[in-house]
């Protein structure tokens, strides 16, 4: 097949809480093409891990709600199969890498099994084969195999995420999502674990989604950038485009919050206000309260999505008559 | 794990000696002259006075403690001055009944206070979790005496069907199994659904789901492991406490019982007994708490690591 592994479009997704309706993610809309990595880009809020959660049917409920939306992988919409379905993609097909080691192991089952038994749901496999293929995994992520039956409280944090990217990788996926892998690690930790990801990626031909707040691991890592901003993708498109030419303000913020070592005076420039309350959305464009070159118009409507050369934007400033500019 | 074992069991002596010293002191300030009460009112003072002598009452306090201290290491706990019988005899004759009750009590509430906090915490917020979390507060409100009277009440008398008191059959052991245990199944309901609801709301949990394996195998193999660790801890707890509730159970419904030897015992005075039987409840409790302790390190690898490293 020609087409993308993973096409999302017009996901909606809802937390009803008792404060009210919290909008996490609103008509949101992206694909990814096979043996590619995305970069989903945004601050804490911004909906990032609810857009994973939904792409692995695991949106908790109560509260969430998916309200609307297409996930099409692999010419299957994985929001209307059954759960029975899911259960057989998921760490299957797709499989998903947690932000934080520490909290994302059982600390009473050994490393082993808790690799194992991915492999043992998908695969039908002797537990003697299943245990022999998760000691390799092991291996491959650079644990030795002797150590399969000890617990993660014996294991560093980036060993427990490496513990976490074999669990991963168990069953040969064909899509990874990883949340924030690397927010939880110590920065020397953090390279190490993103050049593990970036070859096993490579070696198994897995098409990624990289769930990130740092730019840093974007540009290390990630063919194509969309940037998040209160439920929406604000701004999408390859990883040159979005680093050379960011269009949309909130993506140029993003920039200008990296300090830059080669200048002398360096200066960082936090973007302004803060993310909007998701009980409470601005009207119109999301951002405008925080946007430099916020117009009338942004406070009463909500921007469409244009695209040019494969590089999309959502923002006034560049529809017909807006004063958009890539100075 | 061997040593550690090993050493908590030397750790009970210093315990034990504890319980003596102030069992000891309490059975003999208390007031009351046991040579009195065993010849009866009709006795002369020549008697009485004799009598002290012959059982060594007249000695100072702590001769008679180091008398007890020296035999109670030679497992010898002195004689009955009721019916003359070693003490150690006493215990044993009456201790298969009190164990077997404690066993039952636990049992119960394991086996009714664990499903039942499984279930509220399953049903969150549902009348289910509501009607558990009532009977789970009911059962640690009502005194166990009170529900004794009353099950005996409607099982006895109304709807006779089981016996009020003695231990002939099965049957006799149906009510005080439950009165002995309600109180332990109401905080290990309580105990389970609090320990559930954390441990389903953790990332682990999460990371199982999402390599797509069976709900019930998150649900034994990852879920139950980690809410067990807590509820363990209380049961453990609550079976020293429990043994307390035997006392009043045996009462109740007369069941010839450790727990009804002791309160005969401290009604007349029979200091040996007293003694010996509050001493065996502490190396009951004792023996209990350590293999609580073990099967914890069992359940969480975390705890078993700290017990090797602290050899």
């Amino acid at each position: 097949m020609n087409g993308p592994l993973l096409e999302v479009s017009d996901l909606s997704v809802v937390y009803r809480t008792y404060e009210g309706t919290v909008a996490a993610v609103n008509g949101l809309g992206f694909s990814l093409h096979r043996g590619r990595t995305l970069g989903l880009v945004g601050e804490s809020g911004a909906g990032k891990t609810t857009t994973a959660l939904s792409i692995m049917g695991l949106v908790p409920s109560p509260p969430g709600v998916v309200e609307s939306g297409r996930i099409i992988f692999d010419g299957q919409d994985l929001l209307r199969l059954p759960e029975r379905e899911m259960k057989r993609i998921r760490g299957n097909r797709i499989s998903m890498i947690f932000q934080d080691p520490m909290t994302s192991l059982n600390p009473v089952l050994t490393v082993g099994l808790q690799i194992s038994e991915a492999l043992a749901a998908h695969q039908d496999l002797s537990e003697a084969e299943a245990e022999r293929r998760a000691a390799e995994m092991l291996e491959r992520v650079q644990i030795p195999a002797a150590r399969y039956r000890e617990y993660p409280h014996e294991f560093s944090g980036g060993m427990r995420q490496r513990v976490v990217i074999a669990m991963a990788l168990a069953c040969n996926p064909s899509l990874i999502i990883a949340d924030e892998p690397t927010t939880a690690l110590d920065v020397t930790i953090q390279a190490q674990v993103l050049e593990l990801m970036k070859s096993l990626k490579e070696e198994f031909a897995t098409s990624m989604i990289m769930i990130t707040h740092d730019l840093g691991v974007v540009g290390e890592v990630c063919d194509n950038v969309a940037v998040m901003y209160a439920g929406r993708i604000v701004e999408t498109g390859s990883l040159e485009q979005v680093f050379s030419d960011a269009l949309h303000p909130y993506t140029r913020g993003l920039f200008r919050c990296i300090p830059d070592i080669e200048e002398e005076l360096s200066v960082i420039r936090p973007i302004e206000g803060l993310m909007p309350e998701p009980l409470d959305l601005p009207s119109g464009c999301a951002f405008h309260p925080r946007c430099p070159r916020c117009m009338e118009i942004c406070r009463t409507r909500v921007p469409e999505a244009i695209e040019r050369d494969g590089h999309g934007v959502m923002c006034h400033l560049f529809s017909e008559g807006g004063g958009g500019d890539h100075a | 794990m061997l040593r550690y074992f090993l050493r908590r069991l030397l750790l009970l002596i210093p315990v034990l000696l504890g319980v003596s010293v102030v069992i000891f002191s309490i059975v003999h300030l208390a007031p009351g002259d046991p040579a009195e009460v065993m010849l009866g009112p009709s006795a002369t003072q020549e008697d009485i006075a004799n009598l002290r002598e012959q059982l060594g009452l007249n000695r100072p306090l702590y001769v008679q403690y180091g008398a007890f201290l020296g035999n109670a290491l030679r497992g010898d706990l002195g004689r009955s001055m009721r019916s003359n019988a070693p003490v150690v005899e006493e215990i044993m004759d009456r201790f298969p009944a009190t164990l077997t009750l404690a066993v039952l009590g636990m049992a119960f509430a394991i086996g009714i206070g664990l499903p039942l906090g499984l279930l509220a915490a399953l049903k969150q917020n549902t009348w289910i979790d509501a009607l558990c979390s009532f009977v789970a507060l009911a059962g640690f409100s009502i005194p166990n005496f009170w529900i004794a009277l009353m099950l005996m009440l409607l099982f006895s008398i109304y709807i006779p069907i089981l016996p009020s008191s003695g231990i002939d059959s099965w049957k006799n052991l149906v009510m005080p199994t439950i009165v002995l245990g309600v109180q332990t199944m109401a905080v290990i309901a309580r105990m389970t659904r609090s320990s559930m609801l954390e441990v389903i709301r953790q990332d682990y949990v999460r990371t199982a789901r999402a390599k797509g394996i069976s709900d019930r195998l998150v649900l034994t193999r990852h879920i139950l492991s980690n809410v067990m660790i807590p509820v363990v801890t209380i049961a453990g707890l609550y079976f020293g406490h429990s043994l307390g509730g035997v006392v009043v159970t045996e009462t109740v419904f007369s069941i010839p019982g450790l727990g009804r030897l002791i309160v005969d015992a401290i009604r007349s005075h029979d200091y040996p007994v007293v003694q010996g039987g509050v001493l065996f409840f502490a190396l009951c409790v004792g023996v209990v708490n350590l293999l609580v302790d073990m099967l914890y390190a069992a359940l969480d690898p975390r705890i078993k690591a700290q017990y090797r490293a602290a050899r």
